[in-house]
């Protein structure tokens, strides 16, 4: 009878949660978060663009830091700059993401900038921390409806090129030779890329992105050969790390960002111990 | 005036990059139906052949038509197998993804008939012997097993002409044999032209049409018989080259540019 007695005390806890805003506005962000990096994690993946991911985090926290310094929302901050760094290496060109040496070089900069900015800021210095490593728990409504509205036209635009992007991320050369935008395709992803990992460091923080833009897409590629599946897979196990961590977060008092992390984590190193690889 | 029969054919054509001429003054012409080998070493120009061809460059000067028009990017007429060595060991993507790709991701928006590109995927799997492939990953495939699917790939449009970039480096003896035959029946069975560019003539020899020849910044084209000969060969490089036969009908060529006739 231990079974159903959990169940209910889980149940009853889960409910008890919902009652405070601040876990409601949690939940709805961490909820879109989830499902736009499950996505865009796929492309990520199949594309090899885990570089560009953590640049334009990275980029997005000097963004992040100048707003707090200027006084402005640093979510605003975070968005414009890690967006406009996503326009910067799409005019660059597609190829522009295997210039490792150049975006290392730029992400270095930006940190300093970054760093540069919260020292000059005197006032709360936990701002930073929270970038740096995510702060779901505390965000606001607005902000909630922003995510919500940039998390719509990231899907929007995505599910428009989503064969295109497919195709030219798998045959390049193929789809080129087909007449297919081959280089502006490339630019749209790296844009919708940058505008995901805005939002999504603010549930788990610019240094820890990767464990909702690379992480789950990673584990369910090597459940899954056919793209439907893996990227309903990806959204699948994104969602359950976040409210999995958003639910063990309310009771611990440790930081929702390492819960979330060490779950992916966990299911990535079971699936690659455990799992043959699907061929 | 192009005869009707001709798919492609080319007055004068120089074509080159920037400052540097690859071949000049070729002038060749295709027929339907043809099954077209392009052969010469490295760095010849043969994949810049496919790429005039394609539209993806534009000739320095000449005159190239193909399906009597300028080439153009993104004719549907035109299936291409791009030169690749490898997958990447990481794409987990099963085989009737990539061609069902090729036949629909063009397409904007999410797929309303998956389907239809489902049946067409397999139609051009099973048009290459590889419906048992449509569920295996990329990743694990063989050498032979991807160019069959790579050929699939090019089929699933229903092209008229094949531009095939190397497929046959990195086969065994066997598999080149089983491909060669493979591009034939599809040329022979779909009245497909096709290009093939290899290094080697002599698995090819006995189904070919026509040899395009491509050395010395030269092109040389007709039916084996006229171009693999001592004296058209000796001619194209401007040095002394032998045309060597055995009994089976293999050809050696000696002479020209070094270890052109090997792999």
């Amino acid at each position: 009878m231990m079974i159903p007695l959990f169940a209910i005390n889980f149940l009853s806890a889960f409910s008890g949660i919902f009652k405070y805003q601040f876990m409601q506005h949690a939940f709805e962000a961490g909820t879109v978060v989830a499902i736009v990096a499950g996505i865009i994690g796929y492309l990520v993946i199949l594309r090899r663009s885990a570089f560009a991911t953590h640049a334009f985090a990275e980029i997005g926290f000097a963004g992040a830091a100048g707003a707090v310094l200027l006084g402005v929302s640093p979510v605003l901050g975070l968005l414009s700059a890690s967006t406009l760094g996503g326009i910067g290496i799409a005019i660059l060109g597609n190829r522009a993401t295997h210039r490792d040496i150049e975006i290392g070089a730029v992400l270095a900069f930006m940190l300093g900038l970054g760093v540069l900015f919260i020292s000059l800021y005197t006032g709360y210095a936990t701002e930073a921390y929270s970038i740096l490593f995510g702060e779901i728990l505390g965000i606001s409504w607005a902000n909630v409806l922003l995510t919500l509205v940039i998390s719509a036209i990231i899907l929007v635009v995505a599910a428009f090129v989503y064969r295109p992007i497919l195709f030219a991320s798998l045959d390049e050369e193929v789809a080129e030779a087909k007449g297919m935008r081959t280089v502006l395709l490339g630019a749209i992803f790296m844009v919708l890329l940058a505008a995901s990992v805005a939002i999504a460091v603010q549930v788990v923080g610019v240094l820890l992105i990767f464990a909702l833009m690379v992480i789950p897409a990673a584990t369910a590629v090597r459940l899954t050969k056919k793209p439907v599946y893996a990227i309903l897979l990806s959204v699948a196990i994104a969602l359950l790390a976040t409210w999995a961590g958003l639910l063990i977060a309310f009771f611990e008092p440790y930081p929702v960002s390492f819960f979330i992390t060490s779950i992916v984590f966990a299911l990535y190193l079971m699936v690659r111990l455990l799992v043959r690889r699907q061929r | 005036m192009v005869k009707p029969a001709e798919v492609v054919s080319a007055r004068g054509l120089t074509v080159g990059y920037k400052d540097k001429v690859v071949w000049k003054n070729a002038d060749f012409s295709v027929k339907r139906g043809e099954f077209v080998a392009i052969i010469g070493p490295n760095g010849a120009g043969k994949t810049t052949m496919f790429r005039l061809l394609l539209g993806l460059l534009q000739p320095v000067s000449g005159e190239l038509r193909v399906f009597d028009a300028k080439p153009r990017k993104g004719n549907q007429k035109i299936g291409y197998v791009p030169q690749r060595h490898t997958i990447d060991n990481e794409t987990n993507i099963e085989c009737i993804e990539l061609v069902r790709l090729a036949h629909s991701g063009n397409k904007l928006g999410l797929s309303l008939s998956p389907a239809e590109e489902k049946k067409a995927a397999y139609a051009a799997l099973e048009a290459v012997g590889a419906t048992d492939l449509a569920h295996k990953s990329l990743a694990s495939l063989s050498g032979g097993e991807l160019q069959r699917v790579f050929l699939a790939e090019a089929l699933v449009s229903g092209p008229e002409m094949l531009l095939l970039d190397e497929p046959l480096s990195n086969l065994d003896l066997k598999r080149i044999k089983d491909l060669v035959g493979l591009v034939h029946d599809v040329v022979r069975s779909r009245n497909v032209t096709a290009f093939l560019v290899a290094h080697d003539i002599n698995p090819l020899i006995k189904y070919l049409d026509r040899v395009i020849y491509v050395a010395n910044g030269k092109v040389a084209s007709g039916t084996p018989e006229e171009v693999l000969t001592s004296r058209r060969l000796t001619q194209l490089y401007g040095t002394r080259v032998e045309v060597l036969k055995d009994s089976q009908g293999n050809i050696v060529i000696v002479g020209g540019a070094e270890g052109h006739h090997e792999d």
